[in-house]
């Protein structure tokens, strides 16, 4: 029994104050976008997530140049950003994904000027790298805090407003006929998902956030139909993709003799994306056998397909 | 600024902006900005393996934008397109910090495949752009008009024979292209802005498709000549000056489409009968 421990977790594993505050502060960032996340493949702004989640970096980019804490920065440009695509975006999907990609290009534009000030003025080299990427195992310590009463702000924003989100789901024209606030709905969710995103992008990095934002959402839309249900497995989806990736990247690095650590992002990204298709293959090979109507297997998560 | 070591710079500029101008058009009619993004994005990843094993960079963008647009054309059929993008970019990203946590020296060669070195440009990476471009414009020609139908009424497309699946994939294909061409010069998150920017301009101008497409052009032209010049003068990075540009252009757009209509509401006068949904 030791032995399988000892192989399982590598040694030191457990120990590591390194590991065990990416492990916390992993966990937590992804069960509330595990949770945001279900709502935002539902309204179908993944592009809009994963576009907070990169322009983050212009914030954070931008901080480094006039000296005040990442954090605002980053936490400052995504809520700027998301307000920008609520205000040029247009009711069509068609409208948003044009309006999401002229805030996001402009964004970048202002990223690569930032990071360029930063390169020659401030000289942080580094700057490109560690916005763009991030990594768990890096977090900064005194930054947990903060990252937590503002992630549980975003989770009580999507509470607030959850029965309009859900009705606004199902259908917009009831939701708007049964006096659901639409315009501000969407707008106080965008706002929650720039908090959460920003606040993940931040600690885990710009593809993690992204990672962790769709795919345990979509994993857990393929498994349930009902809303409330899927919103707890996405959570709980992420935190274990998190943990197992944590512990996989940790003991990669007895792995081939090579003595070098797969990156933590890598092994997590790799676990989610997986798990993904083989949800979808199950599912279909379920349909094949049970020979079910062909009525599309959740007709939630195709909506405005 | 004309000097003989920025002619290359020029050259590569032109090719890129009309490139992006025609398949910019398609990008912004199907809604596709997300996959867009996604390819050239994710495709850098590829360059980056490509370096690890000593290959030429371009063959590993050219490989991955391919791989990419293929996994999210034949994931896409069971599952929302916009969550499929997002998942194959994350992978690919993944994939790229797997590459780039191996290599030893990587930082500004990042860099440069992110925000592109357009005032470095040699002659024999015109060679291959020029090719690839080419070939990129040519199956735009040659299947302009199914592409045209399947993206504004897919089942009218669908019910005059065509097979809409074939043409989307034909689509991310041609993206792929056209990000394998762009990215070594513009870069990864630029060759995304001037995809949109321009093409979405021009749609506030006119909803015809061969004027919009024309437009589209001239604007992508005119940013990418523009930044060149301000890039070259000011010293500042040539990205910041493109996307700035796009942002600006697709504004003024979006005031003369709100004035236009304005004034047609006035007159009683509709304006010019939209042959494509207005946005």
């Amino acid at each position: 029994m030791n032995g399988f421990l000892g192989t399982l977790f590598a040694h030191g594993l457990l120990t590591s104050a390194t590991v065990q505050t990416a492990l916390i502060v992993g966990c937590f960032v992804a069960f509330i976008t595990g949770v945001v996340g279900v709502f935002t493949v539902i309204r179908g702004q993944s592009f809009a997530g994963h576009a907070l989640a990169d322009l983050g970096a212009v914030g954070g980019s931008g901080a480094f140049l006039i000296g005040i804490s990442q954090l605002w920065g980053f936490v400052g440009a995504g809520i700027i950003a998301a307000v920008l695509m609520e205000l040029v975006g247009v009711k069509r999907l068609q409208g948003r994904d044009v309006a999401t990609g002229i805030v996001f290009g402009s964004g970048l534009g202002l990223t690569a000027l930032f990071l360029y000030w930063d390169t020659t003025i401030a000289n942080t080299s580094n700057a490109a790298i560690s916005v763009l990427f991030g990594s768990l195992f890096v977090i900064d310590t005194s930054l947990v805090p903060t990252v937590v009463i503002l992630s549980v702000v975003a989770l009580l924003l999507i509470v607030a407003i959850y029965r309009w989100l859900l009705l606004d789901a199902v259908n917009q024209d009831m939701a708007t006929v049964r006096g659901v606030p639409v315009r501000l709905t969407g707008i106080v969710f965008l706002i929650a998902l720039a908090l959460a995103v920003e606040l993940s992008s931040l600690t885990i990095g710009a593809i993690l956030s992204t990672a962790l934002l769709i795919g345990p959402a979509a994993i857990s839309l393929r498994l349930t139909k009902r809303i409330g249900i899927a919103v707890i497995a996405s959570g709980f989806i992420g935190v274990a993709a998190t943990a197992v990736g944590i512990v996989i990247s940790y003991d990669s690095y007895y792995w081939f003799g090579t003595h070098q650590n797969w990156p933590v992002s890598f092994c997590i990204v790799a676990l989610i994306f997986i798990s993904y298709v083989l949800t979808g293959a199950a599912i279909a090979i379920r349909d094949r056998i049970t020979r079910e109507s062909p009525v599309p297997h959740s007709v939630l998560s195709r909506k405005a397909a | 600024m004309f000097a003989s070591f920025m002619t290359n710079t020029w050259i590569a500029g032109s090719i890129i902006a009309v490139i992006a101008g025609v398949v910019g058009f398609f990008v912004v009619l199907r809604g596709a900005s997300f996959l867009a993004h996604a390819i050239p994005h994710g495709a850098f990843a590829g360059a980056a393996g490509a370096v690890l094993i000593g290959a030429d960079p371009l063959l590993g963008l050219g490989v991955f934008a391919a791989a990419g647009a293929l996994t999210v054309s034949f994931l896409g059929r069971r599952a929302r397109a916009d969550v499929v993008t997002a998942l194959a970019l994350v992978m690919m990203l993944g994939l790229g910090a797997l590459f780039l946590s191996m290599s030893s020296q990587y930082s500004s060669e990042v860099f440069a495949l992110l925000f592109g070195q357009v005032l470095g440009v040699s002659s024999l990476e015109i060679v291959p752009m020029v090719i690839l471009g080419a070939v990129c414009l040519i199956a735009v020609a040659v299947f302009y008009r199914p592409m045209l139908l399947s993206s504004v009424l897919p089942e009218m497309a669908a019910a005059r024979g065509i097979n809409v699946q074939a043409v989307t994939v034909l689509f991310s294909l041609i993206v792929a292209l056209a990000t394998t061409t762009s990215v070594p010069v513009v870069g990864a998150l630029l060759m995304f802005s001037l995809l949109v920017g321009p093409s979405a301009a021009a749609r506030s101008f006119t909803s015809r498709p061969p004027t919009a497409i024309i437009l589209s052009v001239c604007f992508a032209l005119a940013i990418v000549w523009a930044s060149i010049a301000a890039a070259y003068a000011s010293d500042l990075p040539v990205g910041f000056f493109v996307t700035a540009g796009s942002g600006i252009l697709y504004a003024i757009g979006r005031v003369w489409a709100v004035l236009l209509s304005s004034r047609s509401r006035r007159t009683g006068r509709s304006t010019t009968p939209s042959a494509l949904p207005v946005q």
